[in-house]
């Protein structure tokens, strides 16, 4: 068994492990970073989107003079139309323009092109949209209700996709039960909402023919690919760059219709064209996530032990499905994962996507994984409840200890320390002051509770686990070319595509441990299709592990042609050679040469080589891991105002591993970054649609991100178990944060809710939702023992 | 629209003479106007605070106010916050705390915190809160964003 060391910090390295600043930050900290809507355009492009959920176009009428691109200027254009070829799913095409009809609110129908921003606006404005309108289905329940109308011809019932597991067994395991605990959960709808919208400047190149596509994407390869597919166009004549990027969180994976059509408005005008989203466009019609009912029973024996999970996922996938993940991104995930750290061999689960008139359903960070972990834990908090043991021993009877594990649905889970961090967690929060003061607080009519949270995050993972779902696209490898060029300094061309991750530092620390060159002398490139190789970009948890990988392998490449031309430079035996600080030295000598003289000798002075050494110093390496899995405990500490149903975090402490960490610092950021986003999910965000099929929440003050307000003091401590599934041992954690916030807060929200008797098991917990449980509250009994606990109703 | 109007804007002491609508919010003639693209545009509905800067020494949200409204007025951007090479010490300590990730919220956090510290030196922690509230980070979790600040106030001060 592997050892799972307190703390983090590299092994005795030289860069690895060290909170070494980013190399990112000088340009972006003197307003020098370069972003899509900072270029400026020859034309200016204003979608008109549809007010109406559901119904038939009748047409579009533009004021006199006006440029504006409906549908039918697009011929030839194909439709998106992402595929799986598994779980029944149905392909259902979106058109770039809405065609004929329309699905939701939001949908662009029309394209105004104008010389500025501006104007564009103020033609949108004029143009009139005429739609014969039909009843939407908002929904995911009603919209798979039998007689609901059907939304896409291809899709009969509005189910997209039905995914469906029983293990072997099942049955008997089940009727053998000691006990049965159920829940029914409901995750509300989201917005991953980066802090820079979307945008996409597309200039056409007279001399060429090619267009440059620069648009806020983590994956501009696909991106390339993708829109030379509907465009019908050479792949080579398109470059798509991904400048600086301003948060993506998922939403920036998914292929926009928007970028299609600035590409090919850029191709029609033979010019430049350029599009900035706006705020209320984001919260209305780029992509959604985490809208989800799920329905969990778990069965134990007579001693609390988990036997069988029976799970009933019915994800709402908006109108339209996502490319290239498709709408299987949320139901798929949460079949394959409900059983997370928990020891259970029996599992049935149905999962259904279903199509309704809302805005298309794309991946956010955690994807399912939020929902799912907040379902099992909310589960387990239940179960302690009904054998009136306590919410940490029934974790404890049912955490994995020894690995590899194999999960009832075939994933195997490398080492791990689900246990050890729960315990370091419950140590440090020190439960039994807690429950002193808990207790203490309720005397005097103050409700505090502390809630639990535990969870695996399979990261890192590559082509074959996508094509275990069955994806037409399977965007798991990646490769790195590694260059010491002539003057010795050092460039890594990547294909992943980070956005605030820190990726160039955490890779150059990588280059520099084991070619013994400082990280100043590292350049990592990325993000622009002519410069670096074919790649999958940023997302899921994969960059360091897989990127890293990748750039590991390249780099023990270049140091064993630098350890052969230093042999022969220096006359000494290879195994005799260290590289340590910009040289190749003769170990227990005084001989040494730069690695600036070995570059220029690579390149310049071949012919000393004598034909044992090819010329020029770069290397590639490819990387496709099958997957290794993080894990973290999150505890959350809450004060509920009975009287207004306001919930503060006053603490929040994660103990976490996610194996070797390359930059602790940068670790520390995005688990911050994450749980910030999970306290989001968990209290106050959410896209709310009337029946009408209208968004009620199309700014930042009716949608509500956290602010610093929101946030307690985030307490981390860490834990690595180094990975045997990942070269590095790294395995990811950018989405981490983000699942376990949900789970904690509200099983704390429901320990500081215990006296009145409710439970609350939808996200977000906001005031309105607990303010009206406490007012149905059945359980009377504290309130006529100690007056009105829960204030005025 | 109304026929464009003749102003003056004087951007980190640099003047620059530009033709704009009366409507021109102060965010987009900073940018596309002046070419100054440091300051970012998260919500164009007084929200966020990507835009952030410094008018008469106040922070100001340039996009809920007019360009005209700024004609004749000390404005500074995120491009004039270093003396040359030298950073501002609220530049230096975000790069040393990892008060940034994307970077897109950082040019509107700087100008914030800037214009409030150089008001009020000796701020409170408590206040200081209150007003990096003003402003969105979808990146940080603003653990990191508190703690430069409180390294850059600390550093001012000296």
């Amino acid at each position: 068994m592997t050892a799972h060391t307190k703390g983090s910090g590299g092994d005795g390295m030289k860069w690895i492990g060290r909170s070494i600043r980013r190399l990112e930050d000088p340009a972006l900290v003197q307003g020098r970073g370069r972003f899509t809507g900072d270029l400026p355009a020859a034309h200016w492009v204003r979608f008109v989107r549809s007010p109406n959920a559901a119904g038939k176009i009748k047409g579009v009428t533009a004021p006199g003079g006006a440029k504006v691109i409906t549908a039918a200027d697009l011929a030839g254009v194909k439709k998106i139309t992402p595929m799986l070829h598994k779980f029944e799913y149905r392909p259902v095409g979106q058109p770039i323009l809405a065609d004929g009809e329309v699905r939701f609110v939001g949908e662009a129908v029309a394209a105004v092109v104008a010389a500025s921003e501006e104007e564009a606006e103020d033609i949108a404005d004029l143009v009139e949209i005429d739609i014969d309108d039909a009843d939407p289905l908002v929904d995911s329940r009603a919209a798979i209700a039998a007689g609901a109308r059907q939304i896409h011809a291809e899709a009969p019932g509005n189910v997209i996709l039905k995914g469906e597991v029983k293990t072997a067994g099942f049955d008997d395991v089940w009727a053998g039960a000691a006990k049965i605990v159920k829940i029914d959960a409901r995750s509300n709808r989201q917005n991953a909402t980066p802090m820079e919208a979307r945008a996409a400047h597309a200039a056409y190149d007279p001399v060429t023919g090619r267009v440059t596509l620069h648009c806020t994407t983590q994956m501009p390869h696909l991106m390339r690919t993708a829109i030379a597919d509907c465009l019908g166009m050479p792949e080579s004549d398109l470059r798509v760059v991904a400048p600086d990027v301003g948060g993506g969180f998922g939403q920036k994976m998914s292929l926009c219709t928007e970028y299609v059509l600035v590409t090919w408005l850029a191709r029609h005008l033979k010019s430049s064209v350029a599009w900035t989203e706006d705020r209320r466009e984001n919260l209305i019609a780029s992509f959604h996530s985490r809208d989800q009912y799920i329905t969990l029973e778990a069965a134990f024996d007579k001693d609390a032990k988990l036997l069988a999970l029976r799970a009933d996922v019915l994800s709402n996938v908006g109108a339209y499905s996502c490319f290239p993940t498709t709408s299987g991104v949320e139901p798929l995930m949460a079949m394959a994962e409900m059983p997370g750290p928990y020891d259970v061999q029996q599992y049935q689960c149905l999962a259904r996507g279903a199509l309704t008139n809302t805005c298309t359903m794309a991946a956010y960070r955690g994807v399912s994984r939020p929902v799912i972990t907040f379902t099992l834990e909310r589960l387990m908090d239940k179960a302690a409840k009904a054998f009136a043991i306590d919410p940490i021993d029934i974790r404890r009877k049912n955490l994995i200890t020894t690995f590899p594990y194999k999960s009832a649905t075939g994933l195997e889970y490398d080492e791990a320390s689900y246990r050890e961090t729960m315990e370091m967690a419950v140590e440090a929060i020190d439960v039994p002051a807690f429950r002193v003061q808990q207790q203490a607080a309720r005397n005097k009519g103050e409700y505090l509770g502390i809630g639990f949270a535990t969870f695996s995050e399979r990261t890192g993972y590559g082509s074959p686990a996508f094509a275990a779902r069955g994806m037409a696209i399977t965007p798991g490898w990646e490769t790195v070319h590694v260059t010491v060029d002539p003057s010795g300094f050092v460039e890594a061309r990547i294909g992943s595509s980070p956005h605030g991750q820190g990726l160039r530092t955490t890779l150059a620390q990588i280059i520099a441990e084991e070619i013994g060159v400082t990280p100043g002398m590292i350049k990592v490139v990325h993000g622009d299709t002519d410069t670096a190789p074919y790649g999958w970009g940023t997302f899921a948890s994969r960059s360091l592990v897989i990127s890293g990988g990748a750039t590991l392998i390249a780099s023990r490449k270049i140091k064993a042609k630098l350890l052969k031309i230093a042999g022969h430079m220096l006359e000494a035996a290879e195994t005799d050679i260290v590289l340590e600080d910009g040289k190749a030295k003769v170990a227990g000598t005084d001989r040494e040469v730069t690695i600036a003289a070995m570059a220029r000798e690579a390149y310049t002075q071949t012919h000393r080589f004598k034909g044992e050494i090819e010329p020029g110093l770069t290397e590639s390496g490819t990387y496709d891991p099958p997957g290794t899995f993080s894990n973290a405990c999150h505890v959350a500490i809450v004060r509920l105002d009975a009287e207004t149903g306001h919930v503060k975090v006053e603490r929040y402490l994660v103990a976490e591993d996610a194996g070797r960490i390359i930059n602790p610092m940068i670790a520390d950021g995005q688990v911050h970054g994450g749980v910030v986003q999970g306290i989001g999910n968990a209290l106050l965000e959410e896209i709310v649609y009337d029946e009408s099929g209208a968004i009620l929440t199309a700014n930042l003050a009716d949608y509500m991100p956290p602010t610093a307000h929101e946030v307690p003091p985030i307490e981390l401590h860490h834990m690595e178990t180094p990975s045997t599934q990942s070269v590095t041992k790294a395995k990811g954690l950018g989405e981490g944060g983000t699942i376990g916030p949900p789970a904690a807060i509200v099983n704390a929200i429901n320990d500081a809710l215990t006296p009145f008797g409710v439970e609350i098991d939808t996200i977000p917990a906001t005031p309105q939702r607990i303010r009206a449980l406490l007012r149905n509250a059945t359980n009377s009994a504290l309130s006529r023992e100690s007056g009105n606990p829960g204030g005025p109703t | 629209m109304t026929d464009k109007q003749n102003i003056t804007l004087t951007i980190n002491g640099k003047d620059h003479a530009i033709t704009v609508e009366p409507r021109r919010t102060l965010a987009d003639a900073i940018r596309e106007d002046c070419g100054q693209t440091g300051t970012h545009i998260g919500c164009e509905h007084g929200v966020c605070g990507a835009c952030t800067v410094i008018v008469d020494g106040a922070p100001v949200r340039s996009c809920l106010m007019f360009a005209a409204q700024a004609e004749g007025k000390n404005i500074r951007t995120v491009e004039g916050l270093a003396s040359g090479d030298t950073l501002h010490p609220m530049q230096q300590a975000f790069m040393d705390n990892h008060g940034l990730q994307c970077g897109f919220c950082t040019p509107g956090f700087l100008m914030l915190a800037v214009g409030v510290l150089e008001r009020e030196p000796d701020i409170s922690d408590e206040a200081l809160i209150d007003v990096l509230s003003s402003n969105l980070c979808r990146c940080t979790g603003y653990q990191n964003i508190i703690k430069s600040v409180r390294a850059a106030a600390a550093e001012m001060r000296k």
